[in-house]
C-alpha cells in the first residue's frame, strides 16, 4: 500500500494551480482531502506524477447563505458542511445526507468538491446535488463555466469537467417542503447499498413539486424526473407513492458487487426510495 | 515493622489485589497514551526493508522471473527467489500441520497474494517499487476453489511436489487434493443408531471462511550478528519459544544463538501462531547481508495471504426419540485448507478438537469423519479466538439441535434442557473421547432463560409473526439460543504437542530483598491483561501486593520454555504454573517464617500475606518480612534467595461453558437487523479479575457477531479474493456493535490448581452460533431449515424472498 513517487505541488491561487495544470497535462491531477485519490494511488491503480494541493487556495474555501442562496466552496470539508448551522437550517436535507457519509475521520478530510467532482457512482453527493439542481461551477485555462449537476455525470469517473478544469464552488437555491435522505449500508463507514435522497413539497395536501434522485445504482447518480412527476398533483397516497417508485426503479441499472447481486439491490433501492419519499411527505 | 492501628483481614486482602478483585490493567496506561512498542515501532541503525512480489493468480506456473529492472532501482539492493533459497534448503519450510510450504514459490503458484519474490531495499518506498519493477512470466493453470470439486477424479492436481506420496502426515490420502481424513467414535455404532432412530434430522452446515484479522498485522525484524553469530529475531508471535526452536531446526542455528522477542502484540486471535515465509526471507536477507531487514504486512497481505480460519463443510445426522431424548449424532466434515496445510493444532488432533462436537448435550453414541482438502486458496485454518476448531464444533452442534427441534415440532430451550450432561454425571466422558472435567449447565439454562424473559419472548414472537401475516409488520423477531461448551487449555502433553514440542507452559519467580517480585511466563499477552492477572494469581498465592509484581513475558532468553499463548491455554497452563510456582515460594517462606518466629514448620499457616503462629495470630512474619530475611539473614540449612520455577503439565483440558440469548429484529425487505437484546451467561470456573473477563466477553461477542453477520473471506471462480480490504471485510464499528449483558455461575475446575478454566474464546465460539441461530429462528414460522453464514443484509433477503416473503 505504497504509492509510486510523485512531484507534490501546493500554489496558493487558482491561476497557478492552472499553470501547473496546463503544463503536465494528464500527468497532473488535483487533490483534495485525497480520501478518494490517494488509496487509489496506494493501490497504485492511479499513478499520478504530480499533485496539485488545492487547500492553500482560499477562493475554494467556504460557505455563504444568503436567503435560499447556498454557495460552498470546492474544498469545503464534509465536517464543515455538517457543523454549519446555516446550511442545516435552510437545507437540512444536505445535512442529514452528509452525516451518512463514511465515518467522522473521512470526513474531516473529505471535500464537498472532491466528493461530486469524482464520478465515483458510489459518492452521495452527486444524487443529492442532482435532487437539489444545483450547479457546479468550473474554472479552466479557457474561462469559467457553470454546470447542471443533473447535466455533469456521463459514467463511472467520467464527467463533464475537461482535464484542465477546476471545480469551484457548488450553488443551489435552497428547496421548500419535507425531505428525507435514506441510505442503506452494511456498516458506517461504507458505500451504498442503495440511496436516495428525495425532496417533496405539499399544499393544501397536494403535491405541488417532487425531486428524487439515487446513489450507486447505476454507473452515475440517477435523477428520475418521472418519479417526481408521478407525485405532482396527487395526494402522495399510497398508490402515487408506488408509481413514483416504480418510475424511479425503472431509471436504474444497478450491477452485482460484494453488497450483492442485482434483484436485491432492485428489491432493496425501491425499499429505499419508498421510504425516502415517506418520510419527505410527512415532514412537508 | 508491625504496624500500630493493624488493618483488618479484610483490608490486607483488599490491599493485594488479588484473585477477583476488578483490578484496572495495568497494560492500558502505556497503550493508550501510545507508548506501546510493537514490532514496526522497532528501529535498528542501517535496517533494510522487505516486501512481497505476490502471485495476481490463484494457480499458475512459473515461467520466469526477471528482476533486472528492479535492482536498476536506487535502493533495492536483492531480489530473493526460490533458487537462492533452494541451495539453503529453505525454499519450502515445514508447516505445524506435518505438512511443508512454500517460502517463494518454488515453480509455480497455488493461491492469490502468495510470495513469489523478496525485495530487500534500504526503505519500504524502494522496496514497493521493487515489487512493482519485478517481472513474472505466468502461465494460468485451472483453477479449484471448491472442495468438493477438488476431490472430483479430474480435478487439476494442485500439489505436484507430493505427487504419488499415498502416505501424509496423518494416514493415507486417497486422492492427489485429498491431505487427511480424521476419525473419531464409532462408525457402525452410530449408523446403527441412525437406522432405528425414531427420528433423524439431517442437514449440511457450513461454517465459512474467515479471518482473524489482529489490528496490527504480522511482520518481524531479524537481525544477525555475524560477529558473535547471534540471531535475534523480533516479530508478532504467539508462540516464540516455539518459533526459536523451529528456526533454530530449519536454519540449523544452535537453539543458544537465536534470540526470539515477541514485544507488544496488536491481537493475534490465532493469526500469530503459525510461521510465514515473511519470517524465513527476512532472517535469511538479514544473513546475506549482515543488516536487520524488517518486515510487515499491509492489511491486504494480512487478509488475502496469512491464516484465514474455519472454512468446515459439516454434514450432520442426529437421532432422536420422539420425546426429544438424544440418541446419536454423526458428522462428516470436508475442511478446505487452501493450498498447504498450515494448521495450528495438536499433532495428533489434525482437525483440532472438533470432537467435542457432542457439545453440552449427553449423547451415548457419535461419529465424526474429517477429510482435509487442499485448494487454490491461502493456507491457515487456524484456531481464531478459539481452540483448535472449537468454534465449527460449536456452531454445528448448535444448529444441529436447532435443526432437531424443528424436526420434533419442539421448543429448543426445552430441547436443549432435556438433553443437557446433568451435574451428577461429571466428570463426563464423552462418546467421541474427551472427559469433562465439571459443568452445572441446568442452573445456568434456567438462569438465562429467565433473565431474558424467554417465555414471554416467544409469545410477543407468536404474536409478531401473526402481525405479519396481516401485513402490519415487515419484521421479524428472533430469539437465538446457545448453550456452549469449550475444551481448552491445551493441554496434556501425553496427547498434546505441536512439531513434537509438548503443551506444558512455565512460571520463574523471583522474589526481590524488599518484597517485590518479577514473573515471568512462557506465554504471550496480545491485548489479553496478563501482567494484570498473571500478577493477581501470585498475589493471592504469595501475599505480595499484586502491585509489587512485575509479569514479563515473550523474550526467549529470559521467559523459561512455554508454548504460547492461544487456545485460551494461558490461565488453564500457565496460570496454572503460576500458581504452583508461588506455592513453591511459600514453601520456602513457610520454613522462613518458622525460623524467625522460633517455632516448628508446621506450626506457622499462611494467612493473606504473612505467615502466623497457629492460635497466636499476633505472632506473624509478613511476607516482606520474610522476603527481607530470605536474602539477608543466615538461616541454618536454608539457602539465601526466593525464587521458584514450575513447568506445568495439565492432567485435562478444562471445559469452559456458558448460555447465550440474542434477541434480534430482522427487516425481510432490506434483510438488515437490529439487535435489541444479547444476554451472556460465562462460566469459566473461579474468576480472576471480572473485569477483564467483562472485556473480553464484550470483544468475542463483537468479533462473532462480525463473523455472523458479514464478515468473510470469498473468492471468485477464478480464486480471485473478493475481501482483501476492510471496505469488503466486515470489522464492526461502535455503531454495529449491540449492548451487551453479562453474567456468569462459577462452576471451578476440579483439576485446576486455583479452579480457573479461561473464557477469552469462549464469546466467538457461543457468540457466532446465537446470532446466528436468531436469524434462522427469526424464520422458522415461514418454513427455515438452514441458511450458510454470514447472514449479511443480501443473504437475509434471500432468505426471506426464498421463502415467498416479498408477495
Ligand atoms: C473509508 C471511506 C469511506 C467512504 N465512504 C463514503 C461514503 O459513504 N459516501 C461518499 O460519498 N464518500 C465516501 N468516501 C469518499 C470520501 O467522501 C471522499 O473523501 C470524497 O469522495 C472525495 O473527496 P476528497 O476531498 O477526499 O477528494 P480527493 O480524493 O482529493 O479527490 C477525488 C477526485 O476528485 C478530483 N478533485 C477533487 N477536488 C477537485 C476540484 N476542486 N476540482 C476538480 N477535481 C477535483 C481529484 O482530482 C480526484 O480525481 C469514503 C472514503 C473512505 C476512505
Amino acid at each position: 500500500m505504497i504509492p509510486a513517487a510523485f512531484e507534490y505541488h501546493r500554489p496558493a491561487d487558482i491561476p497557478a494551480a492552472l499553470a501547473i495544470l496546463d503544463e503536465h497535462g494528464d500527468d497532473a491531477r488535483v487533490i483534495a482531502g485525497g480520501h478518494s485519490l490517494i488509496p487509489m494511488m496506494k493501490l497504485r491503480m492511479a499513478d499520478i506524477e504530480h499533485l496539485i494541493d488545492l487547500q492553500d487556495i482560499s477562493e475554494l474555501q467556504g460557505i455563504t447563505v444568503s436567503g435560499a442562496e447556498v454557495t460552498i466552496g470546492a474544498m469545503t470539508t464534509q465536517h464543515d458542511l455538517i457543523n454549519n448551522a446555516d446550511v442545516a437550517r435552510v437545507a437540512p436535507i444536505m445535512h442529514e445526507a452528509a452525516l451518512q457519509i463514511a465515518d467522522p475521520q473521512v470526513r474531516y478530510m473529505g471535500t464537498v468538491g472532491g466528493n461530486v467532482a469524482n464520478g465515483d457512482p458510489g459518492n452521495d453527493m452527486p444524487g443529492l446535488m442532482q435532487c437539489l439542481g444545483a450547479t457546479f461551477h468550473l474554472v479552466g485555462s479557457g474561462g469559467e463555466r457553470a454546470v447542471a449537476a443533473r447535466d455533469y455525470y456521463e459514467a463511472a469517473y467520467m464527467t463533464d469537467r475537461e482535464d484542465d478544469e477546476i471545480l469551484t464552488k457548488i450553488t443551489f437555491t435552497a428547496p421548500e417542503g419535507g425531505y428525507a435522505y435514506e441510505k442503506q449500508k452494511r456498516k458506517i463507514g461504507d458505500y451504498a447499498t442503495a440511496a436516495c435522497a428525495a425532496i417533496v413539497q405539499m399544499d393544501g395536501g397536494t403535491c405541488t413539486s417532487a425531486s428524487i434522485a439515487m446513489t450507486n445504482l447505476s454507473d452515475t447518480p440517477i435523477f428520475s424526473e418521472e418519479a417526481g412527476e408521478a407525485l405532482v398533483g396527487t395526494a402522495c397516497d399510497k398508490a402515487a407513492i408506488e408509481a413514483a417508485v416504480a418510475a424511479a426503479t425503472g431509471a436504474i441499472d444497478p450491477a452485482e458487487d460484494n453488497r450483492g447481486p442485482v434483484d436485491f439491490k432492485m428489491h432493496v433501492a425501491a425499499t429505499i426510495i419508498r421510504r425516502a419519499i415517506e418520510r419527505a411527505v410527512s415532514r412537508a | 515493622m508491625n504496624d500500630m492501628t493493624p488493618p483488618s483481614r479484610e483490608e490486607r486482602i483488599e490491599s493485594l489485589k488479588g484473585m477477583g478483585s476488578s483490578r484496572k490493567r495495568v497494560e492500558d496506561a502505556r497503550f493508550t497514551q501510545g507508548k506501546g512498542n510493537y514490532v514496526d515501532d522497532i528501529k535498528m541503525p542501517g535496517m533494510l526493508f522487505g516486501d512481497f512480489v505476490r502471485s495476481p493468480y490463484a494457480h499458475a506456473r512459473i515461467k520466469s522471473i526477471d528482476s533486472e529492472a528492479a535492482l536498476a532501482i536506487p535502493g533495492v539492493l536483492a531480489v530473493l527467489t526460490a533458487k537462492d533459497l533452494e541451495p539453503l534448503g529453505l525454499h519450502w519450510m515445514p508447516t505445524l500441520a506435518g505438512d511443508k510450504q512454500m517460502v517463494l514459490a518454488d515453480g509455480k503458484v497455488l493461491f492469490q497474494g502468495q510470495e513469489v519474490a523478496f525485495v530487500v531495499a534500504t526503505d519500504r518506498y524502494a522496496a514497493a517499487d521493487g515489487c512493482e519493477a519485478v517481472v513474472v512470466d505466468y502461465e494460468e493453470l485451472p483453477v479449484v476453489v471448491d472442495p468438493f470439486k477438488a476431490l472430483a477424479e479430474d480435478a487439476p492436481v494442485l500439489r505436484e511436489d507430493l505427487e504419488g506420496q499415498t502416505e501424509g502426515a496423518h494416514g493415507p490420502r486417497r486422492h492427489h487434493n485429498h491431505i487427511f481424513t480424521w476419525e473419531a467414535g464409532e462408525k457402525e455404532a452410530t449408523e446403527q443408531v441412525l437406522d432405528s432412530a425414531e427420528v433423524v434430522a439431517e442437514e449440511m452446515v457450513y461454517y465459512h471462511r474467515t479471518h482473524p484479522c489482529p489490528l496490527e498485522p504480522c511482520g518481524c525484524v531479524a537481525s544477525m550478528d555475524k560477529v558473535n553469530g547471534k540471531l535475534t529475531l523480533y516479530g508478532t508471535f504467539q508462540a516464540p519459544h516455539a518459533i526459536r526452536t523451529v528456526v533454530s531446526l530449519i536454519s540449523g542455528i544452535e537453539e543458544h544463538n537465536i534470540r526470539v522477542v515477541s514485544p507488544d502484540i496488536g491481537g493475534g486471535f490465532g493469526n500469530k501462531v503459525g510461521a510465514y515465509p515473511g519470517y524465513v526471507c527476512s532472517v535469511v536477507a538479514s544473513i546475506v547481508t549482515g543488516k536487520p531487514v524488517k518486515w510487515i504486512e499491509d492489511r491486504m497481505d494480512n487478509l488475502m495471504t496469512t491464516a484465514f480460519a474455519r472454512d468446515y463443510w459439516m454434514k450432520g445426522k442426529i437421532a432422536a426419540t420422539k420425546e426429544g431424548k438424544i440418541t446419536g449424532l454423526w458428522c462428516h466434515t470436508t475442511a478446505d485448507h487452501g493450498g498447504f496445510d498450515a494448521c495450528a493444532d495438536p499433532t495428533k488432533f489434525p482437525a483440532g478438537f472438533m470432537n467435542i462436537c457432542t457439545g453440552s448435550y449427553d449423547i451415548p453414541t457419535a461419529y465424526l469423519a474429517v477429510d482435509g482438502v487442499y485448494t487454490n486458496k491461502a493456507p491457515g485454518g487456524v484456531a481464531y479466538r478459539c481452540s483448535f476448531r472449537v468454534t465449527e464444533a460449536a456452531y454445528f452442534i448448535e444448529r444441529m439441535i436447532e435443526i432437531l427441534a424443528i424436526e420434533l415440532g419442539m421448543d429448543a430451550a426445552e430441547l436443549r434442557r432435556i438433553n443437557f450432561i446433568k451435574k451428577e454425571q461429571f466428570p463426563y466422558q464423552s462418546a467421541l473421547g474427551w472427559e469433562y472435567d465439571s459443568g452445572d449447565y441446568h442452573t445456568a439454562w434456567d438462569k438465562a432463560l429467565k433473565a431474558v424473559g424467554y417465555d414471554d419472548l416467544r409469545k410477543e414472537q407468536a404474536e409478531r409473526v401473526e402481525a405479519f401475516n396481516r401485513g402490519e409488520t415487515r419484521k421479524l423477531l428472533g430469539i437465538g439460543l446457545t448453550h456452549f461448551t469449550e475444551i481448552v487449555g491445551a493441554g496434556p502433553v501425553k496427547n498434546c504437542d505441536i512439531l513434537g514440542l509438548g503443551m506444558f507452559d512455565s512460571c520463574e519467580i523471583r522474589i526481590h530483598p524488599t518484597g517485590s517480585a518479577i514473573a515471568r511466563l512462557g506465554t504471550i499477552s496480545q491485548g489479553q491483561g496478563h501482567a494484570t492477572t498473571f500478577a493477581q494469581i501470585l498475589a493471592s498465592e504469595i501475599g505480595l501486593p499484586a502491585d509489587s509484581i512485575t509479569v514479563e513475558e515473550g523474550d526467549t532468553d529470559t521467559a523459561p520454555y512455554g508454548l504460547g499463548t492461544y487456545g485460551s491455554r494461558s490461565t488453564p497452563v500457565a496460570g496454572a504454573a503460576t500458581a504452583m510456582a508461588g506455592r513453591k515460594i511459600r514453601a520456602k517462606a513457610q520454613m522462613i517464617a518458622a525460623y524467625l518466629l522460633e517455632v516448628h514448620d508446621d506450626d506457622v499457616e499462611f494467612d493473606v500475606d504473612r505467615f502466623v503462629v497457629k492460635g497466636a495470630p499476633e505472632r506473624f512474619k509478613t511476607m516482606k518480612e520474610i522476603a527481607f530475611a530470605a536474602y539477608n539473614q543466615a538461616i541454618p540449612g536454608i539457602e539465601p534467595g526466593l525464587e521458584a520455577v514450575s513447568y506445568y503439565d495439565p492432567p485435562n483440558m478444562t471445559y469452559p461453558f456458558g448460555a447465550y440469548i440474542c434477541v434480534m429484529e430482522i427487516d425481510v425487505d432490506t434483510g438488515t437487523h437490529e439487535i435489541r437484546q444479547f444476554y451472556a451467561l460465562d462460566d469459566c470456573g473461579t474468576r480472576i479479575n471480572p473485569m477483564i473477563i467483562e472485556g473480553q466477553v464484550h470483544g468475542g461477542l463483537t468479533e462473532a457477531l462480525a463473523i455472523a453477520m458479514g464478515q468473510e473471506i470469498a473468492y471468485d471462480e477464478m480464486g480471485n479474493c473478493k475481501t482483501g480490504t476492510l471496505m469488503d471485510f466486515f470489522i464492526p464499528t461502535a455503531w454495529e456493535t449491540p449492548n451487551y449483558t453479562t453474567d456468569h455461575t462459577t462452576t471451578p475446575s476440579p483439576h485446576h490448581p486455583i479452579g480457573a478454566k479461561g473464557v477469552g474464546e469462549s464469546p466467538n465460539v457461543g457468540g457466532v452460533p446465537a446470532f446466528s441461530n436468531a436469524v434462522h429462528d427469526a424464520f422458522r414460522a415461514f418454513g427455515l431449515r438452514q441458511s450458510h453464514m454470514p447472514h449479511d443484509h443480501w443473504r437475509i433477503w434471500k432468505i426471506a424472498n426464498g421463502l415467498g416473503l416479498h408477495g
